[in-house]
């Protein structure tokens, strides 16, 4: 529980922070993952 | 500044002898500014924090410096390859725009050799400050590495570190873009918790929407705007791929750049309408509104737009400093002339003499240090031994 | 024509991120508020202008001695505002020329959802239970910021301090309000016009004694919403507070409020973005591939097409040069027997 709207933003946004973070390393990860067969197997 | 080249060796032009004055002055002031304090070069004071070091070092010089973003997004994500020859001039501007903006942001604040703590030590993630100071630093860092292959093409033998810079070209513009996107709107929505000081015309919820158009068309006038300055200039430093698409890019950019102010404008509109602020219309500041809008969007709107239906190069290049100025009148609008309307003319803010030269100091230092490494890094030209790679 | 349609596209989503998101950051059932907090109540029409508070402020937190005396009320014939040298200040208002001056005392008002800390970027600032919004000097990097974001232009900054400037405003006398003391200035007021006490009370008090007496009060307690409300409470006597000074415009959204639309922008741009970004590179690509591609096609068909071109062109060379050959050796041959025609003769004639 948080006593003011301040208070809980802080926390809310300082986690996002991180998250967003995350997601966007994630984001390089998973574009790999579904592009790396691509050059091989190429048929449009 | 084109004198200073090769032929003619002389120290003494106009231009080095204002840029020495300048330099000279700004290092007296910056004598004081950290012996004597902030009230010793400032006109700022309680009730106006923040004056043109923020309203046009920061505001203006973060706008200014979206051509990097812009021509990047449009060369390697949007598939403009033909303009690549244009992308370096782009990041190196970019990039030394937001080094004088944390530069001179080290003048503004209380404490500067605090300014990493809001990353480092504590942060306070409700500000829209903190994320400003956050993007503009990830962001920083981003164009460095951008700018860097020039540098090793010019030192030579670090190809290595060089190729793997190039590998990263594409994750690095898109996540240029991402912090563009967020720090330009951002900077507008400093302004959204302050609705009672800043002018109803001005304040509206779309205010980071308009910042992030703004610097759009922003950007690309600048990269309009330099580039004819740069074609007068370091012509003898540009290569056929340079000057080939030349002109194709100006106008390209002009089309661009009108159809975003089109959008601006319409925002702008609506805006007005959104919040009933019509009546404000028919005051002093609806008449200055009307001519920042109509006098400096509307207008060098149209005339990009007949530039480039005419295929007339020159009204393109009027139009560029034109869209620039107007991007200015608006960032000082925001943060000078509309902010604190309410307050006697006795409480209002004039920049300083120490301001306007410190300001003047840290744009003077951008001019030297980017005539300094276009005069010797491959910025304009690709350095024939890497000119068949992509980057 | 590509470049229309990505901007029109950024724009287009630009716009829809920044306004749909407008909604509250997060429903306020998460927030329990601070029911006990404590606050001041201000009676504009007990006020005398004594300055006493002032005197009292400026002596509980060693604030440097100021240029008049205290006991000086020439002071209060020009408006002032806090400064780094006082955290709290008394003016002098006259809301109908011809009668009793009314005054006002301004100091910060200990927002229940402070703009200073909400703007800030080091969380320097930090609403307590006291009611007490306090500041740590200790991490302040001086961007000034949160004096922009106040709506009551109250911290003061140390403009002419070189090393070590402070951003300076009331504490409510946080130490104080710790040992169990009340605030200076409440504790220096002859007349009652402050009171110290929780907010709740306060406002009970407050609007007990506005009701009771509507000719005289204006039936508003200042501070009880402005700006999400504020631990320090006002009321005055008619006509309005705008004839103190207050800004009664201010309406009743907390700064974290204005703000958060834009803050919940910032994710979004962060998920969106790369998915869009990457996926408008990738059809570009593509095009590009498959222009590529095309084009490929396009040359070796011409190439094949040429070929066959050059092909006929010697057959039709062949023939001609054929059909040519012919009729010359027919001609030769023809030629060849008329001579040899005409010499048989002659050999007959010889
Ligand atoms: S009045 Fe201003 S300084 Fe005081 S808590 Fe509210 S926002 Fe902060
Ligand atoms: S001046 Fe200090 S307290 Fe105020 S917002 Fe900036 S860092 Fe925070």
């Amino acid at each position: 529980m948080f006593n003011t709207l301040q208070d809980l933003m802080l926390h809310n946004k300082s986690l996002t922070y991180v998250l967003m973070a995350v997601v966007l390393i994630c984001f390089i990860g998973f574009w790999r993952f579904l592009t790396g067969r691509e050059e091989r197997n190429r048929r449009y | 500044m084109s004198t200073e080249n090769t032929k003619n060796g002389s120290l003494f032009t106009p231009f080095n002898i204002v840029a020495g004055i300048i330099l000279a002055a700004g290092i007296v002031v910056t004598i004081m500014r950290f012996t004597m304090g902030l009230g010793a070069v400032t006109n700022l004071s309680d009730n106006n924090p923040w004056g043109i070091w923020i309203g046009f070092d920061l505001l203006c010089g973060v706008a200014l410096a979206a051509g990097g973003y812009t021509t990047s997004a449009a060369c390697y994500i949007f598939g403009f390859k033909r303009f690549h020859a244009a992308v370096r001039p782009a990041i190196l501007t970019a990039f030394l725009g937001y080094a004088l903006v944390v530069f001179a942001l080290n003048y503004d604040v209380g404490r500067p050799w605090r300014l990493p703590y809001p990353i480092f030590y504590q942060q306070g993630t409700t500000s829209i400050l903190f994320e400003v100071g956050l993007c503009v630093f990830i962001y920083l860092t981003v164009l460095f590495l951008e700018y860097l292959p020039a540098a090793l093409e010019w030192k030579g033998g670090l190809d290595k570190y060089r190729g793997i810079l190039v590998k990263l070209t594409m994750g690095l513009t898109i996540l240029g873009v991402i912090l563009s996107t967020l720090h330009q709107s951002s900077l507008g929505a400093l302004y959204l918790i302050v609705p009672s000081k800043l002018h109803p015309l001005w304040y509206t919820p779309y205010l980071p929407v308009m910042f992030f158009m703004s610097s759009m068309f922003a950007g690309l006038s600048m990269v309009v705007f330099e580039g004819t300055l740069s074609h007068k200039y370091f012509h003898h430093k540009m290569d056929e791929d340079y000057n080939a698409n030349y002109l194709d890019l100006q106008f390209a950019f002009a089309k661009g750049a009108a159809w975003i102010m089109a959008g601006y404008l319409a925002m702008k509109l609506l805006g007005l309408s959104m919040d009933n602020r019509w009546h404000y219309l028919f005051t002093g500041y609806g008449a200055w509104w009307l001519f920042e809008v109509v006098g400096f969007v509307m207008l060098p709107c149209y005339c990009y737009a007949v530039g480039y239906r005419d295929r007339n190069i020159g009204l393109v290049r009027l139009a560029a400093p034109w869209t620039v100025v107007g991007i200015m009148l608006n960032r000082f609008d925001v943060s000078l002339i509309a902010f604190n309307w309410q307050l006697s003319s006795a409480e209002r803010y004039f920049p300083s003499l120490g301001e306007i030269i410190i300001s003047l100091f840290v744009v003077t230092v951008g001019v030297l240090v980017f005539r300094w490494i276009v005069t010797r890094m491959p910025i304009f030209y690709a350095h024939p031994a890497y000119k068949d790679s992509s980057h | 024509m590509k470049r229309r349609h990505f901007l029109g596209l950024m724009g287009a989503a630009g716009v829809s991120l920044t306004t749909a998101v407008t909604a509250k950051a997060s429903s306020s059932a998460d927030v329990a508020g601070m029911p006990n907090v404590g606050g001041v109540l201000f009676d504009a029409s007990r006020c005398i202008g004594c300055r006493k508070c002032e005197a009292a402020c400026n002596q509980v937190n060693d604030l440097p001695k100021p240029a008049k005396p205290f006991d000086d009320l020439t002071v209060l014939d020009a408006t002032r505002r806090t400064d780094a040298k006082s955290y709290t200040v008394v003016n002098k208002y006259v809301p109908k020329p011809g009668e009793n001056p009314v005054f006002r005392k301004i100091q910060c008002n200990h927002c229940m959802e402070p703009a200073c800390a909400s703007a800030c970027f080091v969380k320097a600032f930090k609403k307590t239970e006291t009611g007490a919004v306090v500041y740590d000097p200790s991490v302040c990097v001086g961007c000034r910021y949160c004096m922009v974001a106040c709506p009551f232009n109250i911290p003061a900054y140390e403009y002419d301090k070189a090393l070590s400037p402070r951003v300076m405003k009331c504490t409510l006398c946080y130490p104080r309000l710790l040992e169990g003391k009340l605030p200076g200035c409440v504790e220096a007021c002859p007349k009652e016009a402050l009171q110290f006490g929780k907010r709740r009370e306060l406002l009970n008090i407050a609007w007990d004694r506005v009701t009771a007496n509507p000719d005289k009060y204006v039936q508003h307690v200042y501070g009880e919403h402005e700006m999400g409300g504020t631990s320090w409470l006002s009321i005055a006597p008619k006509p309005s507070f705008a004839a103190l000074g207050m800004d009664e415009g201010l309406g009743t959204t907390s700064a974290p409020e204005l703000t958060s639309g834009a803050l919940a922008a910032v994710p979004a741009v962060a998920g969106i973005w790369p998915v869009l970004l990457t996926g408008i590179y990738a059809i570009s690509k593509r095009k590009d591939k498959i222009a590529e591609e095309e084009k490929k096609a396009a040359v070796e068909a011409a190439i094949a097409k040429a070929s066959a071109d050059a092909e006929a062109k010697l057959a039709e060379e062949l023939t001609k040069a054929e059909v040519a050959n012919k009729r010359r050796i027919e001609v030769e041959v023809k030629k060849a027997l008329e001579a040899a025609a005409k010499d048989s003769e002659g050999g007959e004639d010889a």
